[in-house]
């Protein structure tokens, strides 16, 4: 199943990725960020903001 | 544990803090909380702000100033120089803070004033009871709940305050700047001044800046809108540094997204405000946040001191505060978020020509305002459509 993979050696847990899901999929606690799969829709608005290039659609 | 509070600040930034402190000096019976175990780290920001946006709110404090600038350089895509500020050290105008210190600090003022503070507490979502507020939070691995009249959400660009009172705060890759920083140290510049480069090929949709920390060190940073970029803001900055400052060594990297929305039609709900980056009150020119979050904040803790004595929470009571930042910094939010449309499009070439029209001599002050109000003197045919958003 295809889902958003988080590159945690990369992710610097600004909570870019969280401000542009409109699906509230994405969470970020302290330096975690979780994205919720049954809320994502794989609409890649995070995957075009993060900052650091830690999330990728994983096959 | 107490657990029946006036207010529930989520979130200890200087929006937070400024909230918690005004309601708490206003004799309300606050509570504070921050998600993160360390109040003001990892730092998200390029520490720049005005001298007067502070001292509006706190007495300065030299533990928390890293640098003061005179003014500005912003350079073109060709290298044309744009100076604007005072032309003598001695007459500041901006400070680079030092964010750990200064959120801390903040935070302390608000304890201060009575508010309780807790760190390492996440809110896990709001509920609305018989016209009250129940937080449910986790702090330190421990869940429990509180009853509140009013929930200021302070909780910055990733909010979910907003979401969870049915304000939609979401940001379209349009309206989001991606942001990659570096504090470098061993490099060459004149401390006195801030620096920006602009351009569609050096940082699409946004620009890279340069902020002192000192000499020889600073924050170099850029900020991208996600919709007008191919490549990651972190390329863009790893090809400037290269470029410019090749000898630099990078000893922090700060990444964070930036607010650049314009003004949201509403901040509130039923028993709910929400105050600086999680408002979206970031400016969409500069990206600048903090002077604004401290005005929403103390805003939002005198409307909720108000709201508190008249017992109503509506959201028609708290409309006021809409009324109080919309009156004050939100026109300055809506009329850059018009110059950010018009000048994201500009391609270089426009940039330089604009650049050149004013290049030579120091525009004295330091402001967007100044700076365009230049540019459409010299290019009224070009800028006709923006003259009008200065009368």
């Amino acid at each position: 199943m295809r889902r958003i993979s988080i590159n945690r050696y990369r992710c610097a847990y600004c909570g870019a990725c969280v401000a542009v899901c409109k699906f509230d999929a994405n969470e970020l606690v302290e330096t975690f960020l979780t994205i919720h799969e049954d809320k994502c829709t794989l609409c890649m608005a995070c995957v075009k903001t993060c900052p650091m290039q830690a999330l990728e659609v994983e096959e | 544990m107490k657990t029946d509070y006036d207010v529930v600040v989520i979130g200890a930034g200087p929006a937070g803090s400024l909230a918690a402190k005004t309601a708490a000096e206003n004799g309300l019976d606050v509570l504070l909380i921050e998600k993160r175990q360390e109040i003001g780290v990892p730092v998200r920001c390029a520490e720049g702000v005005s001298k007067e946006a502070i001292q509006q709110f706190v007495e300065i404090d030299r533990r928390w100033i890293a640098a003061e600038v005179v003014g500005a350089k912003v350079y073109a895509p060709d290298g044309t120089e744009i100076v604007m500020g005072e032309e003598m050290a001695g007459n500041e105008v901006g400070f680079v803070l030092e964010r750990k210190i200064f959120d801390r600090h903040l935070a302390r003022l608000a304890a201060k004033a009575g508010a309780n503070v807790l760190v390492k507490t996440t809110a896990t979502g709001i509920k609305r009871v018989d016209g009250l507020v129940e937080v449910s939070m986790r702090s330190m691995g421990e869940n429990f709940n509180a009853k509140t009249k009013i929930v200021i959400g302070c909780d910055g660009v990733e909010s979910r305050v907003g979401k969870w009172a049915g304000i939609d705060t979401t940001l379209k890759l349009g309206e989001i700047e991606s942001c990659v920083q570096y504090l470098v140290t061993g490099i060459d510049f004149d401390p006195e001044y801030t620096y920006f480069w602009l351009g569609k090929s050096i940082a699409p949709g946004g620009y890279i800046w340069l902020f002192p920390k000192g000499n020889s060190a600073a924050n170099v940073g850029i900020g991208v809108l996600p919709s007008m970029a191919d490549r990651s803001p972190k390329e863009y900055l790893d090809r400037f540094m290269e470029e410019v400052f090749p000898e630099g060594e990078v000893v922090e990297v700060v990444v964070g997204g930036v607010p650049v929305k314009g003004p949201i039609e509403t901040a509130v709900a039923d028993n709910v405000m929400l105050a600086g980056d999680a408002a979206r009150h970031s400016d969409p020119i500069t990206g600048g946040g903090i002077a604004n979050a401290m005005k929403a904040g103390y805003f939002a803790g005198t409307v909720a001191k108000e709201a508190v004595e008249k017992g109503d929470f509506s959201a028609i009571m708290l409309r006021k505060y809409d009324e109080l930042w919309k009156n004050d910094f939100g026109k300055s939010l809506h009329r850059n978020k018009i110059l950010q449309q018009k000048f994201i499009k500009m391609d270089d070439e426009t940039l330089n020509k604009l650049a050149r029209s004013i290049a030579g001599y120091n525009l004295g002050e330091m402001s967007v305002k100044k700076l365009v109000l230049e540019l459409v003197k010299k290019n009224p045919r070009l800028l006709w459509d923006i003259k009008s958003l200065f009368i």
